[in-house]
C-alpha cells in the first residue's frame, strides 16, 4: 500500500465519526521504483491531506518531508521537492502491517501490499 | 480537412464513439477542454448505410489524424483521399484532377512506396489485384517499390453491394476509393494482450479488445488516475496502464485481490507480465460502503468498470445476515475470532449497484472526468426503449451495444461529469442508501435484472411524510408541488417521492424533523431525517408489518 492510498482511506465502521487518518502499524516496508510523472504529481497535490501524509511518511521511515504543507508554487519550480513528494507518495510501500482506526483501534490488516477495508457484520 | 476513415467491420456501435472519445486527446478541438460540447463532423460516402465501414471525417491536421488512428482499436486506416468514383474511369478523372501540390511530394524518386488493393463486399483474386494496380499507371510514381517498409502506403479500395446480407439492406454501394494512408490501428496489441496468454484469469475477465475500447472511451492517458471498483483480475486496468494511466482498483472478493492462484499469479503479476507499471493502489473494499475519507473528492480522472450484474457473477456487498453461533448476539463477532473472521456478504442488486457507482463517480471524478461501464439489456421486447441510468452530475455521451445472445446484450455507457457533486446530492444518496438497506429483501425480489431495469417505477414509490414544526410558507410550498397523493383531512401527511422531499427540504431555511415511512414497501420502516443532522435509522421505530416473503408463506398455508 502506497501512501497515496493511505491518504485516501478512512475507517468507515458504523458510528465512527472521525476515521481519518488511519494509524499505520509497520511490519515491512519496501521501496519500489516508479517512473515520475510531474503532471500527475501536480494534479494530485491539492487533494492530499498534507499533515496525514507527512506524518505517515515518517512512520514509514522517511524524514525528508516538511511538516507544514508547502506552497503549490513549489511544484512548478522545485524539482528536488517533486522528487521527494513522488518518493513518499508512490515509492514507499507498506507491504505487511496494519491500519488502525483512530477512534476504535480496530485493525485493518495490510497483507502483500493490499489493505483489507472490509467490515464485519456488526460493523456495518 | 476531410479524411477517409475506414473502420474494421466489427463492434459497429463502438467505432464512432471510440474515435470521438480519442479526438480531444490529440487536440482535434484545439485546447478547448470542455470536450463534451465539441462534435466531429462526419459524412457517409454516397448511398452508403450508416453501418458502412467507410466514413469521411473532418480533422484539423494530418498529424492529429495519424495519432488518432494509431491509438484507436477499430480504425483500419485513415486516408488522404486522392479520388473516388463509381468505376475506374471516374476514379482516374478524379485522381488526375486532385491538386498536384498534394500529390507530388509523395511521388518523388527518392521515396519508396507500396500499393495495396483491398475490397469490401467481394473477393478479388491476386490476378485481379495486379490488374487493378496496373490500371493506376496514369499516376506518375517515380519512387521505388518497397513492400516491407515503404515511406508511403497507397490504398485502392473497392466496395460492392453484396446481394445477400442475411436479408438486410446492403451496407455499402459500389464505389472505388484511392488514397494515401495516414495511419491505422495497432491491432498487434490484441494478440499481445489476449486472455489466453494472460497468467491470472477469472470468469469475468474483460477480453483485450473490449478492455482497450473501454480505456479509450475513458480517455486513459499519462498523468491520469483511473479507478476500477470491481477490479477482479485487473483486466480493465491493464489496458488503461498500457496507455500510460496510473491505476487503482478495489474488489470485495479477497481471493481476487490477494492470493490469486499461487504466489506469482495475481493481479500484480498481470501487470508484470506486460512490463506495465503496477497499480498505485489495490484494496479490498466494498463498493456499497467505500472507505474513502470524508471530504475526499475529485481525485480520479476516469472510472472504468464492468459491474457484477448477476449474469455471470453476482454482486456481493457487506452486511450479510448469516447467523453467527456466538454467545454475544446473533450478528456480533466474538473478540477472539475477530482477526480471522470472514464476514458474510449479502447479494448486491443491480439497481443498488448502479446507484452506488453513480454516486461514487459523481463524488470522486474530476470535472470532465469519465465514467465508463457496462449495463445489461434484455432484448426480448425487440424494439423496447432502453432506460439507462441517469445522474444530475453526468451527461451520457455514448451508448455502444454489444450483443451477447439473441435475448441479452450489454451496453457500454460513457458518461462525462458536467456538474459538481453538491451536499444535496450527497444527502440524497445517503437516504437512498438507507432505503436500500431497509428494503433489502424487497429489492432482492424486485431488484432483479428484468424488473428493476425495465420498469422504471421509481416515481410510484412514495413516502408518507409526517411533518412537525413546519413554518406555514413551507407547507404552502409543499402542497403546491406535484404530489402523488394529498390527504385533505390531515394536511401534514403527504405521499411524496423521495427526490421531491429532498429538493424541498434542502432548500428550506428552517430545521425540520421529517418522518419518512415508506408507503409502497410492505415491510415499512420509518426513517428520521433532519436537515441539520445526518440521517439515521431508529430500529425501535420499525413498524411491525410482515415482509412480502412472510406474507406469501402465509398465503400458501
Amino acid at each position: 500500500m502506497r501512501l497515496l492510498t493511505h491518504n485516501m482511506l478512512s475507517s468507515n465502521i458504523k458510528g465512527v465519526t472521525n476515521g481519518f487518518p488511519l494509524r499505520i502499524q509497520v511490519e515491512k516496508v519496501v521501496e519500489k521504483q516508479v517512473e515520475i510523472n510531474h503532471d500527475f504529481l501536480r494534479n494530485i497535490f491539492p487533494k492530499i491531506d498534507w499533515k496525514a501524509f507527512s506524518d505517515a511518511s515518517r512512520i514509514m521511515g522517511y524524514n525528508e518531508l516538511p511538516e507544514e504543507p508547502p506552497e503549490p508554487s513549489v511544484l512548478e519550480s522545485d524539482v528536488e521537492f517533486l522528487g521527494k513528494f513522488h518518493h513518499a507518495l508512490l515509492e514507499l510501500h507498506l507491504e505487511e502491517g496494519a491500519l488502525l482506526c483512530p477512534e476504535t483501534g480496530r485493525k485493518f490488516p495490510v497483507s502483500k501490499g493490499i489493505p483489507n477495508m472490509l467490515l464485519l457484520e456488526d460493523e456495518v | 480537412m476531410w479524411y477517409l476513415c475506414v473502420f474494421y467491420h466489427r463492434l459497429l456501435d463502438f467505432r464512432k464513439p471510440e474515435f470521438e472519445s480519442l479526438a480531444p486527446l490529440f487536440g482535434a478541438f484545439g485546447d478547448n477542454r470542455s470536450f463534451h460540447d465539441s462534435v466531429l463532423q462526419w459524412r457517409l460516402p454516397k448511398d452508403h448505410h450508416p453501418n458502412s465501414p467507410f466514413h469521411f471525417v473532418h480533422l484539423p491536421s494530418e498529424e492529429i489524424a495519424r495519432k488518432l488512428a494509431n491509438r484507436s482499436i477499430l480504425v483500419k486506416g485513415i486516408y488522404e483521399l486522392w479520388g473516388e468514383g463509381n468505376d475506374y474511369e471516374e476514379l482516374e478523372e478524379a485522381v488526375k484532377s486532385y491538386p498536384d501540390e498534394r500529390k507530388l511530394p509523395y511521388l518523388g524518386s527518392e521515396s519508396t512506396f507500396k500499393i495495396t488493393v483491398d475490397s469490401f463486399g467481394k473477393v478479388l483474386s491476386l490476378q485481379q489485384q495486379n490488374e487493378r494496380i496496373e490500371g493506376l499507371s496514369f499516376i506518375p510514381f517515380k519512387g521505388r517499390v518497397n513492400l516491407k517498409n515503404p515511406d508511403h502506403n497507397f490504398w485502392l479500395m473497392e466496395t460492392d453491394a453484396h446481394e445477400t446480407n442475411n436479408g438486410l439492406p446492403p451496407v455499402v454501394q459500389r464505389r472505388i476509393f484511392f488514397g494515401r494512408e495516414v495511419g491505422g490501428a495497432d491491432r498487434k496489441l490484441i494478440p499481445l494482450y489476449q486472455l489466453k496468454t494472460r497468467n491470472y484469469l477469472g470468469p469475468t475477465s474483460m477480453d483485450a479488445e473490449m478492455a482497450f475500447l473501454m480505456a479509450n472511451q475513458a480517455q486513459a492517458a499519462p498523468g491520469k488516475l483511473v479507478y476500477d471498483p470491481f477490479v477482479g483480475t485487473g483486466s480493465i486496468l491493464v489496458s488503461a496502464a498500457h496507455f500510460g494511466a496510473m491505476t487503482m482498483g478495489a474488489d470485495i472478493d479477497i481471493r481476487v485481490v490477494l492470493d490469486g492462484r499461487g504466489p506469482d499469479c495475481n493481479v500484480w503479476s498481470n501487470f508484470k507480465q506486460y512490463g506495465l507499471p503496477m497499480p498505485v493502489g489495490l484494496l479490498r473494499a466494498d463498493n456499497n460502503l467505500p472507505p474513502w475519507r470524508p471530504g475526499l473528492k475529485e481525485v480520479f480522472d476516469a472510472i472504468i468498470c464492468d459491474p457484477p450484474y448477476g449474469v455471470r457473477a453476482g454482486g456481493r456487498k457487506s452486511g450479510g445476515r448469516k447467523l453467527l453461533k456466538g454467545i454475544i448476539g446473533p450478528y456480533t463477532v466474538p473478540d477472539d475470532k475477530r482477526a480471522d473472521h470472514i464476514p458474510s456478504t449479502a447479494a448486491y442488486t443491480l439497481v443498488e449497484c448502479v446507484h452506488d457507482l453513480l454516486d461514487l463517480a459523481a463524488r470522486m471524478l474530476v470535472m470532465n472526468g469519465r465514467l465508463v461501464f457496462f449495463y445489461p439489456v434484455l432484448r426480448e421486447d425487440g424494439s423496447a426503449e432502453n432506460h439507462f441510468p441517469e445522474h444530475p452530475c453526468f451527461k451520457l455521451v455514448a451508448t455502444s451495444e454489444q450483443m451477447l445472445s439473441s435475448r441479452y446484450s450489454r451496453v457500454l455507457l460513457t458518461m462525462v461529469k458536467t456538474s459538481l457533486y453538491t451536499e444535496e446530492l450527497a444527502l440524497a444518496a445517503k437516504i437512498k442508501h438507507l432505503e436500500f438497506k431497509e428494503n433489502h429483501l424487497k429489492w432482492l425480489e424486485d431488484g432483479t435484472l428484468h424488473s428493476s431495469v425495465f420498469s422504471t417505477s421509481d416515481a410510484e414509490s412514495g413516502f408518507v411524510l409526517k411533518l412537525t414544526n413546519i413554518k406555514s410558507p413551507l407547507l404552502h410550498e409543499l402542497s403546491s408541488q406535484s404530489l402523488l397523493e394529498y390527504d385533505i383531512l390531515n394536511p401534514i401527511c403527504l405521499v411524496i417521492s423521495a427526490r421531491t422531499v429532498l429538493e424541498l427540504f434542502l432548500g428550506a431555511p428552517v430545521t425540520i424533523r421529517v418522518v419518512l415511512s415508506s408507503a409502497k414497501f410492505t415491510n415499512a420502516t420509518i426513517v428520521s431525517v433532519s436537515v441539520a443532522e445526518e440521517a439515521s435509522i431508529h430500529q425501535e421505530d420499525m413498524a411491525k408489518v410482515p415482509s412480502r416473503q412472510d406474507w406469501r408463506k402465509k398465503k400458501k398455508n
